[in-house]
């Protein structure tokens, strides 16, 4: 009999594809390889430049997300500039070379990377999963293993299939209690990494647990997963159960018939044994969160938003972001006047997002003066969205309803803050210029955005009404 | 990408103190709509050298006179965090940075460097002390030993695994010992039956 192991063990375990050797890094099989045009390129001339092939381009997976026009496309699409053109041209020309499938954007399962693998069901329980790009830790939601890699490793996994890793050590998150009415999947995982800070989990992968977890819906558990990098975690997880597999079943590259049933009986083994160890835990009272929102520069300066602005105390990090932010500790974040709201990202991009910002909208107009852009993650989850007319109520109550792309979570694709602007932004990072040079992020959830919006201030979701 | 076999490295030290600087500060996100690794050097920092209409800010680190010519960039805790981008090695190897000494670094970061031969020197919280003390003095990174010699003359452990110092002496990258494990990464898709289309049976 095997010792208890957990969800991770089991995953790593399964994809060393030679035992483990002293001194040296594990052989890890990589299932799924995802690519986009940013972190790509680079990959493919090592490749060319030393005669090597693209080894599965079967396992390999493109998208067109970060550099792409999110602007309506009556007329054309309207690439940003020259450099994006070519970056975009060299994704599809790289693709057409090594016969990798590719959601160019006309395709009408194109959409942001981490929203299209679950989508088309390659995101499944159990895999081993990465990209080039940070926030690959939102496939870790179905039970996968999935972190973000540079672009040499995507070279490496490009030619062999593998990566050389050191195995990661074990955090148990554990989130217990029901949310409360305006709290959501966004405000759990802000909290958390305000508990634990924005190195609180290096060298170690998440799994959540516990019953507020157990309770979301699968795009709420990418939500949190998505965001375990910005603890620092090289992944984070949540074990497969009955959500994942609703999700799963009848997606387009789910398992069918046999192959389901078998599928399914193979993930059942996955979460982790009763009496397994992880290096370290936690626990948070999910029942006693507050909407949250960041005040500062780093994804951990997160308060309840009814919070006051927390003093520096001589940190001297924290001290230099209040004085970009130009924010003054003691005052209340609730009623600053806000310009920009952005409602999208691999975060808060989904259809549920986008209904819960809806309910917001519904019947209410945006505040003079603010500017909304709401992205969706994919087109499937645009045309999902307008089938029950989500965009008529944004378009109504006078927000921007976009083609979809990262957009202005990472601005390089033409949607950016100006200098000195505010926003409120459902996106994962508020770093310095994050959202274009000189802009300044709150981040929260897609409830307190969308309250932000109706008030042109930063407001409670609670009193808002929803 | 091959480095040059590196045994150690001395330099003077250029010092950007505070914690958690990430890599959309090391390289915005609107310089990475390039298909090269190359010339990435002059964005590095780019929002912090230079100000909206593209004048050097004095007070930046890097625009004083100290900075010429340094090689080792001294940072707080959990340097290089958030996204995963390379180019931000890339953009500091460029500028003519080989080392980066930290009380921490963030894992994508790490690996990035360890790649690039840009050398992560994680060092303790004395010994850093004892290092910004010195103010800017010269260091010397021996990848043998995986020591770092203070100004002070001091010397202090850093960690770095086996076979990234393996692969940053001799010269070699990754790819070649991956290629090499073909045999085994053959042997795990035949077991676990992840094989192309067509050559399923």
């Amino acid at each position: 009999m095997t010792a208890p192991r957990t969800l991770f063990a089991k995953v790593w375990d399964s994809h060393l594809v030679r035992p483990s050797q002293p001194e040296m890094p594990d052989v890890l099989y990589i299932d799924l390889h995802l690519i986009h045009e940013v972190t790509s390129p680079q990959a493919f001339s090592e490749l060319r430049a030393r005669g090597l092939e693209v080894r599965r381009p079967d396992l390999t997976l493109a998208t067109m997300d970060h550099s792409t026009p999110t602007t309506p496309r009556t007329g054309g699409i309207r690439i940003v500039d020259d450099e994006a053109r070519a970056q975009l041209s060299t994704l599809a020309a790289n693709c057409q070379e090594w016969k990798i499938p590719l959601y160019a954007l006309e395709d009408a399962r194109q959409g942001i990377v981490h929203v299209i693998g679950p989508e088309q069901g390659v995101t499944q329980p159990g895999r081993t999963i990465v990209c080039g790009d940070s926030h690959t830790s939102t496939h870790g939601a179905f039970g996968a293993l999935a972190f973000g890699i540079g672009t040499s490793e995507v070279a490496n996994v490009l030619a062999t299939q593998c990566l050389l890793a050191a195995r990661p050590k074990t955090f148990a998150v554990t989130m217990d209690g029901r949310l409360s009415s305006s709290v959501t999947a966004k405000d759990l995982i802000l909290a958390l990494i305000a508990r634990i800070g924005t190195a609180g989990a290096t060298g170690h992968v998440l799994e959540y647990r516990g019953s507020a977890i157990r309770a979301l819906g699968m795009d709420e558990r990418m939500t949190v997963c998505n965001m375990s990098i910005e603890a620092g975690a090289r992944a984070g997880m949540v074990a497969p159960d009955e959500t994942t597999f609703g999700y799963l079943h009848g997606r387009p590259q789910a398992p069918r018939d046999q192959a389901w049933d078998a599928a399914v009986r193979s993930w059942r083994g996955l979460p982790t044994d009763e009496g397994a160890v992880f290096d370290r835990d936690i626990t948070l009272d999910a029942a006693a969160l507050a909407p949250m929102i960041t005040f500062g520069t780093s994804p951990g300066a997160a308060i309840g938003i009814d919070q006051p602005i927390p003093h520096a105390n001589g940190d001297e990090t924290l001290a230099g972001a209040l004085r970009y932010m130009a924010l003054e500790s003691g005052k209340p974040l609730l009623g600053r006047p806000i310009d920009v709201v952005f409602i999208g990202s691999c975060t808060n991009g989904r259809l549920s997002d986008l209904q819960q910002a809806a309910r917001v909208f519904d019947g209410r107009r945006v505040a003079a003066g603010v500017r909304v852009l709401v992205v969706p993650g994919s087109q499937q989850v645009k045309r999902d969205a307008e089938a029950i007319g989500l965009h008529e109520i944004f378009r109504a109550a006078g927000a921007e309803w976009r083609e979809p792309g990262c957009s202005m979570c990472i601005a390089m694709n033409g949607d950016n803050l100006l200098p000195g602007q505010y926003a409120v932004s459902t996106s994962n990072r508020n770093f310095e210029g994050r959202q274009g040079a000189g802009g300044r992020t709150f981040l929260a959830s897609p409830l307190t955005a969308a309250a932000a919006a109706i008030k042109g201030a930063i407001a409670d979701p609670r009193t808002v009404g929803c | 990408m091959l480095n040059t076999p590196t045994r150690t490295l001395t330099s003077r030290t250029v010092f950007l103190l505070q914690d958690n600087v990430d890599t959309d500060q090391i390289i915005p996100a609107r310089y990475l709509k390039t298909t090269s690794r190359e010339g990435l050097g002059q964005h590095l920092f780019a929002d912090w050298r230079r100000d909206a209409a593209g004048q050097a800010r004095p007070e930046f680190v890097l625009n004083g006179p100290q900075a010429q010519g340094a090689a080792v960039l001294v940072a707080g805790r959990n340097f290089g965090c958030g996204s995963s981008r390379e180019h931000a090695v890339w953009a500091l190897r460029d500028y003519g940075f080989r080392a980066v000494v930290a009380l921490s670094f963030a894992d994508i970061f790490r690996n990035n460097a360890l790649k690039n031969a840009v050398v992560p020197v994680q060092i303790e919280p004395d010994a850093h002390a004892r290092l910004v003390a010195a103010g800017g003095g010269e260091v010397t990174v021996d990848l043998v030993s995986s020591r770092i010699t203070l100004p002070d003359r001091t010397s202090s452990p850093f960690p770095l695994e086996p076979f990234s110092r393996h692969c940053l002496i001799e010269g070699v990258d990754e790819l070649a010992y991956l290629i090499a494990q073909e045999a085994d990464i053959a042997a795990h898709e035949r077991r676990n039956r992840i094989l192309p289309k067509e050559q399923n049976p």
